[in-house]
C-alpha cells in the first residue's frame, strides 16, 4: 500500500544499506579492488576527490572512491564529512610553486619561455583510440624515458618574464593584509574578496566551473583568456610550530597551477597592463585549474565596473552554486517526502479549479 | 518506542559527544543567542559539513547537536510523522552519538526536531522545537541576491512581499501561498516559518517553547523566543486563513488536525488521516475513533513502531 511504502522503519534503512553494500561489491567472483589500486591507477579520480573535498590524503580519497562506487561527487562528500571533524592546529606557510619539482609545464604565450616547455604526463596529443591491450591481462610496466639534461630549477614563472617591463600585474602580498578568510569556518559573504573567491573556486565543482569558463569564451562575459602558464608537480608544505618559531617541512603535495592572462587594464593614472586569473588545485587537473583561472578573472568584472552581463561575472551566482556537495544535497533532497506541502498545494489547486469551472458555467449560462 | 534508552556509543567513541567538536558547538550557541536576542533575524554561522547531505536537515542537526545533553529526551519528526525514513535516521544518529533517550511522545520530549510541521499538541515551557530549514530567506524568490535581501531586512523594506501577495489575489482571487507562508516577527523582521503548511502558522504566535530554525546549506540560524508575537501577513479585506478539511481523520476522527491524503486505489478512492502520527495514536488510545478505525493502515503503523 502506497502510504505505508513511503514511510519506513529502521529495518528498511538497514536492509537498504545491506543491498547497497552488495551492489558496491559487484560480482564476488571478480577480485575485489584494493584502495591502493585506486590510489595508483585511478589517480586522477583521487585527485579530483581531494581537490573538491578540500583534503589532501591520497589513501582516504581512494577509500572514498571505492566506497562511493566511483561516484566522484559522492566520494567528495565522504571526504568533506570526514574533514570537518579533524582538529585544526594551524595554517601552513604559503606554498612556493617556483620551488616546484615540475613534472609538466607549458606556456601558450611564449615559445621559448625560460625553463622550457615540459610536456610531462599529458593526455594532450594522444589519439583517443581505445587501447584494447589494456583490457587484456599481462601488461608490462611501461617506463618513461629519462631526459638527457636536467630541468631548470627553480623554474621561473611567467610573471618573471614580464617583471622588468611591468606588463603583467604583480601578485605582491598586500601590506598589513588581514588573516585570510576561511570558507570552511565562515559563511560566504558578499562582496567576496579574492581569498574567499579562490577558496570557493578551488573546492568548486569541476563541471560547473568548466561550463562557466566555456561560456565566457563563447562571449557570455568575454575575458580574452590566454594561457600564460600551467605547471604541475610537487611542492613542499611548511609549517611554523609555535614552540619552534621557524618553518619545518611537514610533507609534499602535488598541485596544478594555472596563470591565465586576461584583458588589459589601464587608466589615466595607471599604465596599461595584462591582468590575470589564477587557478590552483590539488593533484593533476588542468581542466579544473584552467577553468578556475578563467572564472577568477571573469569575477573581477564587478557590476560597478563592467556592467555585469554574464553569469560567469556574477559572483553571487557563481560562488553560491559552485559547491557540488551543497548542490547535490539540495537537488536530491527532493526525494524526501513533501506530502504535507503537497497536500496544501493540492487543496489550493482543487479549490482554484472548482472556482474556475463555476465561473465557466456561469459564463455559459449567461450566453 | 517510548524512552528507548540506547547506549551504543561507548565512552571510547571516535567522535566528540553529539558529533560536533566543542569549539563548533560554542560557535553555534553564540549564533543561537544572537538569533534569540533579535527575533526573526537570520544570524550567519559557520555551518559545518555533516554526515548527512545538505537539504536533509544539516541545519537542524547542528542546532540539536549544539544544545543536546545526556538528560534530554529527543523526538524527531518529518511531515509530522516519527516513522518517516529521514526522521528515523536522524533520531538514530542522536541516539548513537549523544546517548539520549528518544521518544515519539510530544509531551515528554525536551527537544523536538521537525521538518515541515509543528506538532498538534501545544508545546510547553522548557521544550525546544528545532526546525530544519531549506531556504531561510523569505524574500529569496522575489529577489535572488543575498546582498539585496540583507539590505531589505536592514531597512525593513518589505513592500515587495506585500506586492507579491497582492498579485496573488489579483490573479487567483486569494493569497495562493500554502506553505512557507511569510510571517512578521514582533512587527520587525519578516521571517520564513520554513515549509510548514500555513495551517501551523498560528502555533508560532506566543508559543511557550523556544523555536530555533537552522539552515545548514545556507548557513543561517534564526529564532522565535517564547511568548513572541508572530503574525502571518495579510490584508484587512483578505485576512489570513488556514487550511480546513471537509473530512475528519479516518482513524481517530480528529476534525481540527492537519490531514494527509491517502490514495487507496486507482479508482479515485481516498482517505484522510492525521499527519501528526503521535497525536493520532494518542487520540485512538484515548478511545477516539474515525470512520475507518481499525483500517489496515492503523495496524501497519502499530506494527512499524515496534
Amino acid at each position: 500500500m502506497a502510504y505505508v511504502a513511503v514511510k519506513g522503519g529502521e529495518r528498511a534503512i538497514t536492509n537498504a544499506h545491506k543491498w547497497l553494500a552488495e551492489e558496491r561489491r559487484g560480482n564476488p567472483s571478480v577480485t575485489e579492488i584494493e584502495t591502493a589500486q585506486v590510489r595508483e591507477q585511478l589517480s586522477l579520480a583521487v585527485d579530483r576527490v581531494m581537490g573538491e573535498g578540500s583534503c589532501y590524503d591520497r589513501d582516504l580519497a581512494a577509500l572514498a572512491v571505492k566506497q562511493a562506487r566511483g561516484d566522484l561527487p559522492e566520494a567528495v562528500f565522504l571526504i568533506r564529512a570526514y574533514r570537518t571533524t579533524l582538529p585544526r592546529f594551524g595554517a601552513s606557510e604559503a606554498i612556493d610553486t617556483v620551488e616546484m619539482a615540475v613534472r609538466r609545464r607549458v606556456s601558450a604565450a611564449f615559445k621559448d619561455i625560460p625553463g622550457g616547455q615540459v610536456l610531462g604526463p599529458t593526455f594532450d596529443y594522444t589519439h583517443r583510440l581505445l587501447d584494447f591491450a589494456l583490457a587484456a591481462d599481462g601488461e608490462t610496466a611501461p617506463r618513461a624515458v629519462v631526459a638527457e639534461e636536467a630541468q631548470t630549477y627553480p623554474m621561473p614563472t611567467i610573471g618573471s618574464v614580464f617583471a622588468h617591463e611591468g606588463l603583467l600585474e604583480t601578485d605582491e602580498p598586500t601590506e598589513d593584509a588581514p588573516e585570510p578568510f576561511d570558507l570552511t569556518r565562515e559563511p560566504m559573504s558578499f562582496p567576496a574578496d579574492r581569498d574567499q573567491r579562490l577558496q570557493a573556486l578551488a573546492r568548486g565543482d569541476e563541471g560547473f566551473l568548466l561550463s562557466l569558463a566555456y561560456s565566457s569564451q563563447r562571449g557570455w562575459g568575454n575575458t580574452h583568456p590566454l594561457c600564460g602558464e600551467i605547471r604541475m608537480g610537487e611542492v613542499a608544505v611548511e609549517f611554523v610550530p609555535d614552540e619552534l618559531g621557524f618553518a619545518i617541512e611537514v610533507g609534499e603535495i602535488t598541485v596544478t597551477e594555472c596563470q591565465m592572462l586576461g584583458g588589459l587594464t589601464g587608466s589615466a593614472e595607471k599604465a596599461p597592463q595584462y591582468t590575470r586569473g589564477y587557478g590552483l588545485v590539488f593533484g593533476h587537473s588542468e581542466r579544473k585549474a584552467m577553468s578556475m583561472a578563467i572564472v577568477d578573472r571573469a569575477l573581477r568584472d564587478r557590476a560597478t565596473e563592467a556592467g555585469q552581463v554574464a553569469p560567469v561575472q556574477d559572483e553571487e551566482f557563481v560562488l553560491y552554486h559552485s559547491d557540488n556537495v551543497e548542490a547535490s544535497g539540495f537537488v536530491q533532497h527532493l526525494k524526501l517526502p513533501h506530502y504535507v506541502d503537497f497536500q496544501a498545494d493540492l487543496q489550493l489547486i482543487r479549490r482554484l479549479r472548482r472556482e474556475y469551472f463555476e465561473r465557466q458555467s456561469l459564463k455559459v449560462a449567461a450566453e | 518506542m517510548n524512552l528507548a534508552t540506547s547506549s551504543n556509543n561507548p565512552p571510547e567513541r571516535y567522535y566528540n559527544y553529539a558529533y560536533l567538536d566543542e569549539q563548533t558547538k560554542r560557535m553555534i550557541r553564540r549564533a543561537i543567542l544572537k538569533a534569540l536576542a533579535i527575533p526573526g533575524y537570520q544570524a550567519p554561522f559557520g555551518s559545518r559539513e555533516m554526515p548527512v547531505p545538505y537539504g536533509w536537515g544539516t541545519g537542524g542537526i547542528q542546532l540539536t547537536a549544539a544544545i543536546i545533553g545526556p538528560d534530554d529526551v529527543y523526538k524527531c519528526i518529518d511531515q509530522g510523522a516519527d516513522d518517516t525514513t529521514n526522521a528515523v535516521s536522524i533520531r538514530a544518529f542522536f541516539a548513537k552519538v549523544a546517548d539520549v533517550a528518544t521518544t515519539e511522545d510530544t509531551g515528554e520530549a525536551t527537544i523536538i526536531q521537525t521538518r515541515h510541521r509543528i506538532p498538534e499538541k501545544s508545546l510547553k515551557k522548557g521544550q525546544v522545537l528545532v526546525f530544519q530549514v531549506p531556504q531561510p530567506e523569505p524574500l529569496r524568490f522575489l529577489e535572488p541576491r543575498e546582498t539585496e535581501t540583507r539590505a531589505m531586512h536592514a531597512y525593513e523594506e518589505y513592500g515587495l512581499q506585500y506586492v507579491s501577495l497582492y498579485e496573488n489575489i489579483s490573479r487567483y482571487g486569494r493569497i495562493a501561498s500554502t506553505a512557507s507562508y511569510p510571517v512578521m516577527v514582533e512587527e520587525r523582521y519578516l521571517m520564513s516559518p520554513s515549509p510548514i503548511p500555513k495551517f501551523d502558522n498560528p502555533k508560532l504566535d506566543e508559543n511557550e517553547a523556544i523555536m530555533l530554525f537552522g539552515a545548514g546549506r545556507e548557513k543561517r540560524i534564526y529564532a522565535v523566543p517564547p511568548y513572541t508575537h508572530v503574525r502571518s501577513l495579510d490584508f484587512e479585506d483578505y485576512p489570513f486563513e488556514t487550511q480546513t478539511w471537509e473530512e475528519s481523520c479516518a482513524l481517530c476522527g480528529a476534525d481540527d488536525a492537519y490531514l494527509d491524503e491517502v490514495v487507496l486505489d486507482d479508482a479515485g478512492s481516498r482517505m484522510f488521516v492525521c499527519s501528526d502520527t503521535h497525536n493520532c495514536a494518542e487520540r485512538r488510545a484515548a478511545g477516539h475513533a474515525g470512520p475507518m478505525a481499525g483500517h489496515q493502515l492503523d495496524q501497519a503503523e502499530e506494527g512499524d513502531a515496534e
